[in-house]
């Protein structure tokens, strides 16, 4: 016997919940089941209602989440519809991601047009303010749809809380009067105000920003279609902006191009000059290694990441190069790297302050992969071309040891590959400068084992407490 | 002067910054609380243009007069066009009036530079605080930042801002030098790392002061200079990679009231720009790097069809690929197959097997994707050595509409 359900408005989902709940429960097929609305009963289908019963029904969020958002769709098939696709997940219960299922793509559309029409209501509403009674009020008319009014509005009263609006529509109007959100009848588009003094402001916006050596009509009317435009303020003028545009490019085109204007803008504040620094300094070095252009590492980088540390630091480590964190800083050792070196600086008790921390490779060599850099190991050429630079820093600051940290700076200070496993923790001497070879702290963090990460941090530190005596002994 | 003729010009300067959105920084409302507005994640565009971009914001400068004289720039300093100033009770007002019009979900706000890049910095900063502080306002802010502003000035900018922004303008550091002399990419790329940096910081530790959770994002001027699509894109890579950018805007070089002799007009490069657009998809989204996409090619994407097309064109070998059984990483690289097309493939797949008709049913353009693929109930024929493949799957040419008959 066919069942005729009668929902009480257009946006009832509770009732469709209830009755389909029961029907599936009563194991009425979907094709015995005829669904209408209070004001408009069908009136062809016998009227046998909502069936008695009671037992347990689970049905899982998600369609609960697809059906709340289809019922709003004006589509009068809907509740069969959803009626239909509740049934088949009993026996099919991964249906809903099958979107090439005739039903499920069917519902899948009507709930993405339901929140499409929400979405263009939060963007195409316009309010227009009534001032009365010293108080300020906003009122909108507004064509949905779907009958999507109640569910648009919630927006409305989470961003202006403290304002006294209301959104009217042909079914249904929402108000909120400061603290509650209410719904009552449908008005016409004449209870709302005629116009807004701010209008015109706007207009004058829309038509400004608009570009119209950029014609794209057909974008446009995808975005905003025709049956929008009778409710927005700026709408009035597209037609003549569209029709006058070809001719304000030509004349833009052909207006060629008039004298410069002479009265330039004010002139910028200059900053004052750069005191000029001493022949020979560390700061002077600095800047003049911010322009370097020995090898093409620059350009990619972000900028020259120079050394660090009191111009007469008793000791000087050198890195390899600095890496992504170092690179956006501009500044040594600030990375994971150097933070773990940080600490074995101290574990060490050797005063950070009074050392001076520098790269072999004064630029950031990497390759973009998507959001991150992936670091690349410089290159003999790189090296040499940079070597200046690490040269002239140790000649000033004449340190009483250097610590190469990895073999790109052994390499650098030894002018050859030297390898790391053969001279680590031995003191080398270089011409009139004294080295120490360790590994890069970055090779710490590599280490996969936790154990013989532990061991080779205590390593670490022990060759840095070689270099401590060494310096005690050379003072 | 009033303020709707102040809006005109200083909107019609705004307009060739082609960013406009509204989205991905943090969701807050004004529930419980004084004051006004929301964001609550998904951008809004209130309105559409007739060059059919959106309207979100309200984008202005705070003035139009500038000391540099870039001459890409309908506002370079020896540009004849009218000069305005906003002052900043006037830009804050209209912000709100606006709003609670429902036109706008805030405020893009950059500036012409006056006096010093501080100077300009702090009137930017101080529209955007007074918004805040003294209004309540919870909607969206852009700010465009100057490079090297002091590091107090970035710090307060990226307190109240959602998402900052500089302009690398040029996609090679040459041409900034010849038509944007006072500029300097050096000083743009260090203010982007300090702002990813802080943006990070932000985003980890919720100590942390508060730093444009809508993160940052640039533009590019495209076809002013003689940068091929392969420069551009390695540009954008690199810009990518480096600073964490939400976006790389393309902006076609378009005809200028008053435009400096150096650059001559022509009708801007609206479809070269979709293509780059396509292409930085691809970039990020689909898996493919800037060698692949343009390895055999002299450097610019094609016209006429997008660059996935192109690249599966030029790498047959690879297809026909079988629906039901390709990998992930696969699927993206077929023709017509967009992120959600797979997504939805690689679920439904699972459940049972795909028909060429069911792709239908999921929207996909058939006649593109159909020489690449294989289903049980189809097999496309002789796909490797058919000379006229391009012409059979290239989709109906999209009109341009041309405004310059005569011009390339």
């Amino acid at each position: 016997m066919p069942h005729n359900i009668v929902l009480s408005g257009q946006t009832d989902f509770d009732g469709w919940r209830t009755a389909a709940r029961q029907l599936c429960i009563a194991g009425i097929p979907p094709r015995d089941v005829a669904w209408s609305l209070h004001d408009m009963p069908d009136l062809f289908a016998a009227s046998s209602g909502v069936p008695e019963g009671s037992g347990a029904f689970n049905v899982s969020r998600r369609f609960v989440d697809l059906a709340s958002d289809v019922i709003l769709h004006s589509d009068p098939e809907r509740f069969a519809l959803l009626y239909r696709l509740l049934w088949r997940l009993r026996a099919e219960p991964l249906l809903l991601d099958l979107m090439t299922d005739r039903d499920v793509s069917r519902a899948a559309d009507m709930a993405k047009n339901v929140r499409r029409d929400i979405h263009k209501m939060h963007a195409f509403v316009r309010f227009r303010k009534i001032d009365g009674g010293g108080e300020e009020r906003f009122v909108a008319w507004f064509e949905p749809e779907h009958h999507t009014l109640e569910a648009g509005a919630a927006f409305f009263a989470r961003r202006f809380p403290n304002m006294m609006w209301s959104i009217l529509s042909p079914r249904v109007s929402a108000h909120w009067d400061g603290s509650e959100l209410t719904f009552d009848d449908g008005a016409g588009r004449q209870d709302a105000p005629d116009g807004d003094a701010l209008e015109d402001v706007w207009r004058t916006y829309y038509a400004a920003i608009f570009n119209p050596a950029r014609l794209k009509v057909s974008a446009m009317m995808s975005e905003m279609p025709r049956k929008y435009w009778r409710n927005l303020p700026e709408a009035e003028l597209i037609d003549s902006l569209v029709a006058n545009a070809r001719k304000r490019t030509e004349a833009m085109v052909a207006h060629g191009v008039k004298a410069p204007k002479v009265n330039r803008q004010r002139e910028i504040e200059q900053a004052p000059p750069l005191v000029p620094e001493t022949a020979g300094t560390l700061a002077e070095l600095r800047s003049e290694a911010r322009g370097c252009r020995a090898c093409p590492l620059w350009k990619p980088a972000t900028q020259t990441v120079f050394g660090e540390g009191p111009a007469n630091a008793d000791i000087v480590f050198v890195g390899e190069q600095p890496g992504d964190k170092e690179d956006l800083a501009g500044r040594p050792f600030v990375g994971p790297a150097g933070q773990l070196f940080d600490r074995a600086l101290a574990d060490a008790e050797l005063d950070r302050t009074r050392t001076y921390v520098t790269n072999a490779v004064k630029h950031f060599k990497f390759t973009p992969r998507g959001k991150i850099r992936l670091h690349q190991k410089p290159n003999t050429t790189e090296i040499r071309a940079c070597h200046q630079w690490l040269e002239r820093e140790i000649a000033l600051i004449k340190p009483k040891l250097i610590v190469a940290l990895g073999a790109t700076a052994a390499q650098s200070l030894f002018g050859r590959a030297m390898p790391i496993g053969k001279n680590r923790g031995k003191v080398l001497d270089v011409g009139d400068a004294r080295v120490l070879v360790t590994v890069h702290p970055s090779y710490l963090l590599r280490v996969p084992e936790e154990d013989r990460k532990r061991e080779e941090y205590a390593r670490f530190v022990d060759d840095l407490r070689l270099a401590r005596k060494t310096l005690k002994e050379a003072a | 002067m009033e303020i709707g003729a102040k809006l005109a010009i200083l909107a019609d300067a705004a307009k060739y910054d082609a960013s406009c959105a509204s989205s991905g920084t943090d969701q807050r409302d004004s529930r419980g609380k004084a004051g006004l507005g929301s964001t609550e994640g998904m951008g809004i565009c209130h309105s559409y243009a007739p060059d059919g971009r959106c309207i979100s914001l309200l984008k202005v400068l705070l003035t139009n007069a500038c000391a540099y004289d870039c001459l890409y720039c309908v506002n370079r300093a020896s540009s004849n066009v009218p000069r305005a100033r906003f002052t900043i009770a006037e830009i804050v007002t209209l912000t709100l009036d606006f709003y609670k019009r429902n036109y706008i979900e805030g405020l893009f706000l950059s500036s012409g530079i006056i006096r010093s890049p501080d100077y300009t910095m702090e009137q930017i900063v101080e529209v955007a605080r007074q918004l805040r502080l003294q209004h309540g306002f919870r909607g969206y802010i852009h700010l465009k930042t100057i490079p090297d502003a002091d590091e107090r000035l970035m710090a307060e900018a990226g307190k109240y801002a959602d998402r900052l922004s500089i302009n690398i303008e040029l996609p090679s550091e040459t041409s900034v030098q010849k038509f944007a002399p006072e500029k300097d990419v050096r000083a743009i790329r260090r203010s982007m790392g300090r702002m990813r940096l802080k943006i990070e910081e932000a985003g980890a530790d919720r100590k942390a002061p508060r730093f444009a959770p809508g993160g940052q994002s640039t533009q590019m001027i495209i076809g002013a200079d003689a940068a091929t699509d392969a420069d551009i894109l390695t540009t954008s890579a690199n810009l990518y990679g480096s600073y964490g950018l939400k976006r790389v805007y393309y902006s076609a070089f378009s005809p200028i009231p008053d435009a400096s002799s150096v650059l001559p007009a022509f009708a801007p490069p609206l479809v070269r720009e979709h293509r780059l657009y396509q292409g930085d998809w691809l970039l990020r989204f689909y898996g493919f790097d800037t060698e692949e996409v343009f390895a055999g090619t002299d450097g610019m994407l094609p016209l006429d069809m997008d660059p996935k097309l192109a690249w599966a064109l030029r790498n047959r070998d690879r297809f026909p690929l079988d629906v039901n059984t390709a990998a992930r990483e696969e699927l993206l690289r077929v023709p017509g197959f967009g992120l959600k097309t797979v997504e939805r493939i690689l679920s439904a797949r699972s459940i049972r097997a795909m028909r060429a008709d069911d792709l239908k049913r999921l929207h996909v353009p058939l006649k593109t994707a159909l020489p690449f693929i294989v289903t049980p109930d189809h097999r496309p024929t002789q796909l490797a050595d058919r000379n006229d493949l391009a012409t059979l799957v290239k989709q109906a040419p999209s009109v341009q509409l041309s405004l310059f008959p005569n011009a390339a």
